[in-house]
C-alpha cells in the first residue's frame, strides 16, 4: 500500500549532501568518456533529487505510484546517478555509459530500469505526460507524473500544444518543472529571445498554476510542489545555473556537452569535495 | 469505411477500457460520435494539435493503454513525423495511427491533403506495421486487430466514405501479415490493396471477358509484406498485375519488382502506380486517379486486358 497523502517532510541537509555526490560521481563517470551534458545535469540536479526524495511517494518494497519522465533527455546524468543511488541501475550500468557493451546513452532510453520514456529529441516529454496523467486519471490509481523540461524545450511547438491540453483537460495529477538556466548552444535565451520571457505569465495564462522557484533551493522547490492547490496542472519554473556546483563551468555554455580534461577534474572535485565539507560543519 | 472503422472501434472500445481515441479536430462522423457521448473520458480531442495527438497517445501507452490516434492521413503521419518515429516507433508502442483519406481521395482539396508517399515513410520506420484494408468488411478485421495487438505501432491505412465490399465472397479470410485472395484464377493476378481495389476488380472484369482466369488479391497488409505470398502468385501465374494509389517509390510495387528479381521471376509484371509528381488537377477521386494514369481503360489497354 502506498501513502497517497502528499509527503511533507524533506531533509534538506540530507539533500544538499546527496546532491553534492551526485555531481561528484557524475564528475568521476565524465573523465570514461567524451562528452556527458555536465552542465545540463548540474543544472537540474535539484528539481530531480527532490522529486524523486521528496515528492515521489514510495512504498515500504521501494515502488511509486508515481512516475518521474526527463523531458530533457540531455539531462540524464542526474537522473542515472539518482537511479543507482536507489539501486534501480548497478553501478556497472554507469560505469559503462556510453560503452560499447552498455546500455546507457546519452539520453534515456525506455526498457532500462527506471527509465520511462525515450527522450532527447526536445518537445516530446510534457505531451507524452500529458497521457500518462490521463491513463492514470481514468484507471483512479493516484499516481502523479513528475516531469522536468529544459527551457530549450520551451521553444517548441509542442510543448505549447501539451501546455494547452494538460489544462483543458484539468490535469491536476501532472506536474512539470522548467529548469530555467537561461542557456542554449547559441546563448543566453534572455539576450537571443528577449520576448521568450516573461515565462510565468505565459504559463498561467494557459491554465496552469505556476510558481518561480530558486530551482537550487531544495526546500523551496519541495514548498512549491507540496504546497499546490492543484485542480489542474501545476508548474514550477526553476531559476538555475547551468553548471552549477562548479565554478568554472556555471554560464559557461562549452560545459553544455564537453568532458573535463584530467586538471579541470582535479579543481572540480575539490570544488565538490570543499563544498560537502562546509555543508557537514 | 470511415463509418466502418468508427463502429468497430466503439465496439473495441465497449469491451476494453483501456482503449481511447485521441483525435485532431476531425468530425465525430457515424459512431465516433457514439463513442465521445459514452466515453468522454477515452475521446480525447487535442485540437489542430497533431504533435500532441502523438505524444498523448504515447504516453497513455506507456501505462498501458491501447490508443489510436485519429485524423486525415497527412496530418496523422507528415505533421508530427518525428513523434510517431520516436515517441511510437522507437518505443515500441501499441499505438495506432489513423491515416483517413489517404493517397488522392481528398480530390478537391489540393495537394495539402494528398497522401501519396505514406506507405514509403512509414515504411521506413522500425517497429511500424502498416494495414491498407481493400473495403469497409476489411477495416473491421483490420481495426480489431489493432484494438489488440501488443506488437507495436500501426499505421491503419483507411479510404473515407462510401466504399463498396469486395470481399464479401473473398476465397481466404482477413489474417494479419498474409495475402488475402479475394478471387483466385491461374492465368493473371492482380495485386494490390486499399480502396484502388475498386479498379482493380474492374481490370479483372475486361481480362475475365476475354477468356483469362484471374485471381485478385488484397495486399492489406504492407508492412510486414508476405514475401512468401508474393513469391507465391509470381511463380502460380504468367502474368502479374500490381495497381496501387502511392507514390512509385517505396510502395508495393517495388517491392513485387524486387521480389521478382530475386526469385527470377518468369511471368509477365506490369505495375500502375501513382506519378511521382504534384499534380494540380481538380474533380473527383476518379478524375485525380486517372491524371495519375490509374484509369481501368488506360491499364487494360497496357496489359492486354
Amino acid at each position: 500500500m502506498h501513502d497517497m497523502s502528499r509527503r511533507n517532510f524533506f531533509d534538506v541537509a540530507a539533500a544538499r549532501s546527496r546532491c553534492l555526490q551526485y555531481r561528484k560521481r557524475i564528475l568521476d563517470i565524465s573523465q570514461n568518456v567524451q562528452a556527458l551534458h555536465i552542465g545540463s545535469a548540474y543544472s537540474c540536479t535539484e528539481i530531480v533529487d527532490t522529486i524523486y526524495h521528496g515528492l515521489m511517494r514510495r512504498g515500504p518494497d521501494g515502488t511509486s505510484p508515481d512516475t518521474f519522465l526527463m523531458s530533457k533527455g540531455h539531462g540524464c546524468m542526474i537522473l542515472y546517478v539518482i537511479l543507482e543511488d536507489l539501486g534501480v541501475l548497478g553501478r556497472e550500468d554507469l560505469d559503462l555509459y556510453c560503452k560499447p557493451n552498455g546500455r546507457l546513452g546519452c539520453h534515456p532510453d525506455y526498457g532500462n530500469p527506471g527509465i520511462e520514456a525515450s527522450t532527447g529529441a526536445l518537445g516530446h516529454g510534457l505531451s507524452m505526460s500529458v497521457g500518462m496523467a490521463l491513463a492514470e486519471r481514468g484507471r483512479k490509481t493516484g499516481g502523479i507524473i513528475y516531469t522536468v523540461l529544459s527551457d530549450g524545450e520551451v521553444q517548441e511547438g509542442s510543448t505549447w500544444e501539451a501546455l494547452l491540453m494538460a489544462s483543458s483537460l484539468g490535469l491536476s495529477n501532472l506536474v512539470a518543472f522548467v529548469d530555467n538556466n537561461d542557456f542554449q548552444s547559441l546563448g543566453r535565451t534572455s539576450e537571443t529571445h528577449p520576448t521568450f520571457y516573461p515565462l510565468v505569465e505565459k504559463f498561467q495564462a494557459f491554465g496552469w498554476e505556476t510558481v518561480e522557484v530558486d530551482g537550487h533551493d531544495a526546500a523551496a522547490v519541495f514548498a512549491a510542489v507540496s504546497g499546490r492547490q492543484g485542480g489542474r496542472p501545476f508548474m514550477l519554473v526553476g531559476k538555475t545555473t547551468k553548471g552549477k556546483g562548479i565554478s568554472y563551468m556555471e554560464n559557461v555554455p562549452i560545459w553544455h556537452y564537453r568532458s573535463p580534461s584530467p586538471k579541470e577534474y582535479e579543481q572540480g572535485r575539490r570544488e565538490l569535495e570543499a563544498a560537502a565539507a562546509t555543508a557537514v560543519s | 469505411m470511415r463509418n466502418t472503422f468508427s463502429e468497430a472501434l466503439y465496439k473495441a472500445a465497449t469491451a476494453n477500457p483501456d482503449i481511447y481515441i485521441v483525435v485532431a479536430d476531425i468530425s465525430p462522423a457515424g459512431s465516433m460520435a457514439k463513442f465521445r457521448d459514452q466515453y468522454p473520458d477515452r475521446f480525447i480531442n487535442v485540437g489542430v494539435a497533431e504533435q500532441s495527438m502523438i505524444g498523448i497517445c504515447a504516453g497513455l501507452a506507456l501505462k498501458g493503454c491501447q490508443p489510436f490516434a485519429y485524423t486525415i492521413a497527412t496530418f496523422s503521419l507528415y505533421r508530427p513525423f518525428e513523434m510517431v518515429r520516436d515517441d511510437l516507433c522507437y518505443q515500441n508502442l501499441p499505438v495506432t495511427v489513423v491515416g483517413m483519406g489517404a493517397g488522392v481521395i481528398y480530390s478537391t482539396l489540393g495537394g495539402t491533403h494528398h497522401t501519396q508517399e505514406d506507405i514509403a515513410i512509414a515504411g521506413a520506420l522500425p517497429n511500424m506495421q502498416i494495414i491498407a484494408p481493400c473495403d469497409p468488411a476489411e477495416c473491421t478485421e483490420a481495426t480489431a486487430y489493432c484494438a489488440m495487438q501488443k506488437n507495436g505501432p500501426v499505421y491503419l491505412r483507411l479510404g473515407k466514405a462510401g466504399e463498396p465490399n469486395f470481399t464479401d465472397k473473398a476465397v481466404d479470410p482477413w489474417m494479419f501479415g498474409k495475402l488475402r485472395y479475394i478471387k483466385r484464377g491461374t492465368d493473371v493476378c492482380i495485386l494490390t490493396y486499399g480502396v484502388i481495389m475498386a479498379k482493380a476488380m474492374q481490370l479483372a472484369a475486361r481480362f475475365e471477358a476475354k477468356g483469362r482466369s484471374v485471381s485478385v488479391v488484397s495486399c492489406h497488409t504492407l508492412k510486414p509484406l508476405d514475401v512468401d505470398g508474393i513469391r507465391d502468385a509470381l511463380r502460380r501465374h504468367n502474368h502479374v498485375v500490381a495497381v496501387e494509389e502511392h507514390a512509385p517509390q517505396g510502395g508495393l510495387a517495388p517491392r513485387i519488382k524486387q521480389i521478382a528479381w530475386d526469385m527470377q521471376a518468369r511471368c509477365r509484371l506490369d505495375t500502375f502506380t501513382l506519378q511521382d509528381a504534384f499534380i494540380h488537377n481538380y474533380g473527383s477521386h476518379d478524375d485525380l486517379l486517372a491524371a495519375h494514369g490509374l484509369e481501368v481503360g488506360a491499364i487494360a489497354a497496357q496489359v492486354g486486358a
